[in-house]
Formats: structure tokens, C-alpha cells, sequence
């Protein structure tokens, strides 16, 4: 399977996570967009001196073409379903001990 | 020595985003690595998912891996020892990242308040 099925995969799966399994719900939140918007900064810098040095390289056939601060399309996908992923499991771990916590007080 | 700190590059660059987001939780008070069995809870399935991912790519030759910009440390599957930190430490940045915002707004809602 081509790295760019895998990534698109990897993104909606992330959501379905969030959305469905978790229920955490992030993507209609505004402090998850502003996060992303600040991580996906910080993205291009260190992704860029990985891809561009490069310390990592890619491997034509398996990626569509276009690159974004030397890195391919696809890694903006891949990041996203890994920030995605972490989030919501971060929130949905804090969920479960404030909910823990309150059944305990009762 | 010189060959020692090209070796180093990639370690490095996760270190200085290890030491770039620390005044989040010095200063800004996040609370990320104080809450630590939380936020193991969150990196664990990332870690083990994400981690399949490389070696998934590494075995089907998606990327490859410059020996000169890594210590030479692999762990089974060919995987460099810099990718299985990069799993922890990224995730770690966005954690911190998404704590500073709710510190400084918080009146956003994120769903586990109590």
C-alpha cells in the first residue's frame, strides 16, 4: 500500500478515534485547531531539517509528488493522525479519572 | 568529534524540542510531565501504533534512514532508536502545546473538566 493511501487512512482514522470510539470529540473544538495550528509550525521546522538534510528520504513510487517545506504531502497527514490520536486519548484519559474521582467523593 | 555530533543530529533535534517546550510546563504551569501516569495512558497506544507505521514502511522501503545523522542504535525491524523517541517526544510537545492553550484560554471547553 502506497505511503499516500496509508496517510489518508491514518487521518480519517485518527477522527473516527475522536469522534466515535473515544467520544472526545476535539475536531469540533477550538483549543484542538489552535493547538494543531501551533504543532503544525513547529511541524515544518523539524520536519524540514529531517526531510531536507535529509536524515529521512522517501521513496518515489510510494508518495504522490508534492512536497511542502521538503517533506511530502503525506507527512502533514501522518501528523496530523498522530497529534489527533494523542489528544484525544490525553483528554479521554483525564475524562476517566475525573469521572473515577467523582464516583469516589459520592 | 565532528563525526560524533553529525551522528548525533537527529537526536539533537528531539532534544531541543524536549528543551524548547520545557518553559511550558516551568513557567506556563502545564502540569504534563507531573501528571506522567496520564500521559503514559496517552503515549503507549501511540507509540505502539505510530511504531508499527515505520516499520511498516521501513519493510516496504517507503523512507529510508541516513546512517550518518543517527547514533546506530536499531531496534528489531531495522528501526532507528531516534524513531521510537521521536513517538514519545512529539506527542509530548502537542500535549504541552494544547495544556499552554487552555492555561492562557481558559474559558475553551475541552470535555474533561470536572
Amino acid at each position: 500500500m502506497s505511503y499516500t493511501l496509508l496517510a489518508v487512512i491514518g487521518a480519517v482514522a485518527a477522527v473516527v478515534l475522536d469522534w466515535a470510539v473515544l467520544r472526545t470529540r476535539l475536531v469540533r473544538r477550538r483549543v484542538f485547531w489552535t493547538t494543531y495550528a501551533i504543532v503544525v509550525f513547529f511541524q515544518f521546522v523539524t520536519n524540514g531539517l529531517l526531510t531536507g538534510l535529509p536524515i529521512v528520504s522517501y521513496n518515489p513510487e510510494r508518495i504522490v509528488g508534492p512536497r511542502l517545506v521538503y517533506a511530502p504531502v503525506e507527512d502533514l497527514l501522518f501528523g496530523f493522525a498522530m497529534i489527533t490520536m494523542t489528544l484525544s486519548l490525553w483528554v479521554w484519559a483525564g475524562r476517566r479519572a475525573a469521572t473515577a474521582k467523582l464516583r469516589a467523593s459520592r | 568529534m565532528r563525526a560524533l555530533l553529525t551522528h548525533s543530529t537527529y537526536l539533537l533535534i528531539l532534544a531541543a524540542c524536549v528543551i524548547g517546550t520545557l518553559p511550558l510546563e516551568v513557567l506556563l504551569h502545564t502540569g504534563v510531565y507531573r501528571r506522567w501516569p496520564r500521559l503514559l495512558a496517552a503515549l503507549v497506544p501511540v507509540v505502539v501504533v505510530f511504531g508499527c507505521w515505520d516499520l511498516l514502511a521501513i519493510h516496504q522501503h517507503t523512507w529510508f534512514y541516513a546512517r550518518r545523522y543517527l547514533i546506530g542504535v536499531f531496534l528489531p525491524g531495522r528501526l532507528p532508536l531516534e524513531e521510537l523517541l521521536f513517538f514519545l517526544v512529539i506527542p509530548t510537545c502537542a500535549v504541552l502545546t494544547f495544556e499552554a492553550v487552555r492555561v492562557r484560554r481558559p474559558e475553551w471547553p475541552v470535555g474533561d473538566e470536572q
